[in-house]
């Protein structure tokens, strides 16, 4: 049986920031893009409380900070897409088409 | 039980209170406000700046005389230091809020979407440049970064039934979001590397491992360091980061545009210069290839795509873009001498003074877009603004005044902000990129010239003179004496950031390298 470490967490939050990222690059519906940025802001939040197990609280403090704008975040950004959806019928991001160049 | 807070940290965050306040207060009052008198909240918002100014004024009065040797306060335990160099940044945030708060009145009204919560939001993003500014402490620097985020990505899709809107606030949203989460997982590693969110302490950790590992950087603080800079360079726009400017900038209602342009970019540029000269000094060695690389990418790539555009908000977005690779240039000087090396100062001056100087002449230029706004008109075509000449002759010469000044002609204010990033460049040694430089400047005046074209030589498209309001009159004023006046009277202005840099005073900025 091997011991969870510090460095397991950082590993798992490693790989769900990798996650986040390419499903912002990859996704087509603004959804799910939101969804993964939400992927990469929880990679943080891990990263920070296992490293507050080493350093003590303050990781732990910024990582409610994170939470609270991750929220905020999710609340205008499903604000202006059924602002978006209303004008054109679609949650698409390569519809999203009118200002290029 | 130790004290946390004192009345000193209270005063040195009055001008956030203040603003915060006001931000509530334009909520409650709008409420109570018939349609033809919402622009009770833009006198609100007005006062409010006001009063915020006054309390920074106060505060620089009281904690930034440079008396035993102290060029600012440290408050709220370390979280926030409330220096020169944050005290000029609440300037220029103040001033560039008060002018696109003049400008945005009437352009509300033609677009009947005159609400307080545009009024509200503004206040409540300058309090989030303020946090960014006067931020010591990672946490505070990033919920300071959000804060103006978030209102910003409101405010540029203000205009509800606008699809251009609609889809500039989407983009800039999911664009600034990623990049927010990028820029939060770096700051989150460089908090397991040191054990602090402060930003000496992180800097002095830094330093200490450098030194171990014989001056080379710890993989894990090169992979920090890579994913904070992407989060820094992607809110300044700096190529290849920048494809959300030019589109959050022409769907954006043009008077938020400008402040975005102004505001929201000087505040991303003082997160930036806090974060990576004052907390990562110690890895210069390793983001200078990067600065490079991002700085000749950045003005290659913003001249080139701004020769084509018939769109002013985009050609203007593109060329905002441009003016950040130059002041790329000046970091790139700051980060390759020692911080005793003349380069270091003039490349920090460069920077400050580029960011005074475009705060008045762009926000001008976009003033004079604004204005275009018409009943029928949109007015951000190239072709809206031909013959502006035979129908606003005063705003035309303007207008000229602030394509100069962008374009860098000597006696106008915008010489002098390339003026010192050139000359940086000169003493670090690096006479390539300088020339670089130089050229791409040519660049510049070929299309702002352009614009120049179509409003001196044209026939205008509409016959009838374009009204102007009193407050559009008056910003544009202001921006248009600020840019003949620092161009003219430089010396003054070179002072003021002189003193932001404590360079007047027996303690530089060296002091908080150390």
């Amino acid at each position: 049986m091997v011991p969870i470490t510090t460095l397991h967490y950082l590993v798992v939050a490693a790989a769900l920031f990798v996650l986040g990222v390419i499903g912002v690059l990859t996704r087509r519906n603004v959804v799910v893009v939101l969804m993964s940025i939400e992927l990469i802001l929880n990679a943080v939040n891990l990263n920070l409380v296992a490293f507050s197990r080493v350093w003590g609280l303050h990781g732990q403090i910024f990582s409610i900070f994170v939470i609270t704008d991750a929220a905020a975040e999710a609340a205008v950004g499903l604000g202006i897409l059924i602002a978006f959806f209303r004008n054109k019928e679609t949650v698409n991001v390569d519809e999203v088409d009118l200002l290029k160049w | 039980m130790a004290q946390y807070f004192t009345g000193t940290d209270y005063l040195l965050s009055l001008p956030v209170v203040l603003l915060t306040l006001f931000a509530l207060g334009i909520l409650l009052i709008d409420l109570m406000l018939p349609k033809q008198l919402k622009w009770v909240n833009a006198v609100t918002a007005f006062a409010g700046v006001l009063f915020a100014t006054a309390g920074v004024w106060r505060i620089q009065a009281v904690y930034a005389k440079g008396a035993g040797g102290y060029l600012g306060r440290f408050a709220f335990m370390q979280s926030m230091l409330v220096d020169r160099f944050a005290i000029y940044f609440f300037y220029l945030f103040l001033a560039g809020t008060a002018l696109a708060i003049l400008i945005s009145v009437r352009y509300l009204e033609i677009e009947n979407e005159h609400h307080g919560e545009f009024y509200a939001l503004m206040l409540l993003s300058v309090v989030g440049m303020m946090c960014m500014a006067a931020g010591y402490d990672i946490v505070l620097i990033f919920i300071g970064l959000e804060l103006m985020a978030i209102s910003t990505y409101v405010l540029v899709g203000f205009l509800r039934r606008d699809r251009r809107s609609n889809e500039a606030a989407l983009k800039y949203l999911l664009l600034g979001a990623f990049s927010s989460g990028i820029f939060a997982y770096g700051l989150s590693l460089f908090y397991g590397l040191t054990g602090s969110t402060n930003l000496r302490a992180i800097g002095n950790a830094l330093q200490h491992q450098m030194m171990v590992r014989n001056g080379h950087a710890d993989p894990v603080a090169v992979l920090a360091l890579i994913t904070t800079a992407t989060g820094l360079l992607f809110k300044i726009a700096a190529v290849p980061f920048h494809q959300w400017a030019p589109d959050a900038y022409e769907g954006a209602p043009t008077s938020i545009t400008g402040f975005m342009s102004v505001a929201v970019k000087a505040a991303a540029w003082a997160m930036l210069l806090r974060i990576l000269v004052f907390g990562l000094y110690p890895l210069r060695s390793v983001y200078l290839p990067l600065i490079i690389f991002v700085s000749i990418a950045t003005m290659t790539g913003a001249n080139l795509a701004a020769l084509t555009q018939n769109n002013l908000k985009r050609l203007l977005a593109y060329s905002s873009i441009a003016h950040v690779g130059y002041m790329l240039l000046g970091l790139v000087a700051l980060a390759s001498v020692d911080y005793t090396q003349p380069a270091f100062y003039d490349g920090f001056k460069g920077i400050l003074l580029y960011l005074m100087v475009y705060t008045f002449m762009n926000l001008g230029a976009f003033a004079v877009i604004t204005s275009l706004r018409n009943r029928e008109v949109i007015g951000d075509e190239i072709d809206d603004i031909a013959g502006l000449y035979f129908r606003a002759p005063t705003e035309a010469i303007m207008m000229l005044i602030f394509l100069l000044s962008l374009a860098g002609i000597p006696p106008l204010a915008g010489f002098y902000g390339k003026y010192f990033i050139f000359l940086s460049l000169i003493e670090s040694k690096h006479y390539v990129l300088a020339s670089l430089a130089v050229l791409y400047a040519v660049f510049g005046l070929y299309y702002y010239m352009r614009i120049a074209n179509s409003m001196l030589m044209r026939e205008p498209l509409e016959k009838e003179l374009l009204p102007l309001s009193w407050g559009m009159r008056a910003a544009l004023g202001v921006t248009a004496v600020a840019t003949v006046f620092i161009g003219i009277f430089p010396n003054w202005f070179i002072e003021a950031v002189n003193w932001s840099l404590g360079l007047t005073q027996a303690t530089p900025i060296a002091g908080l390298m150390k």
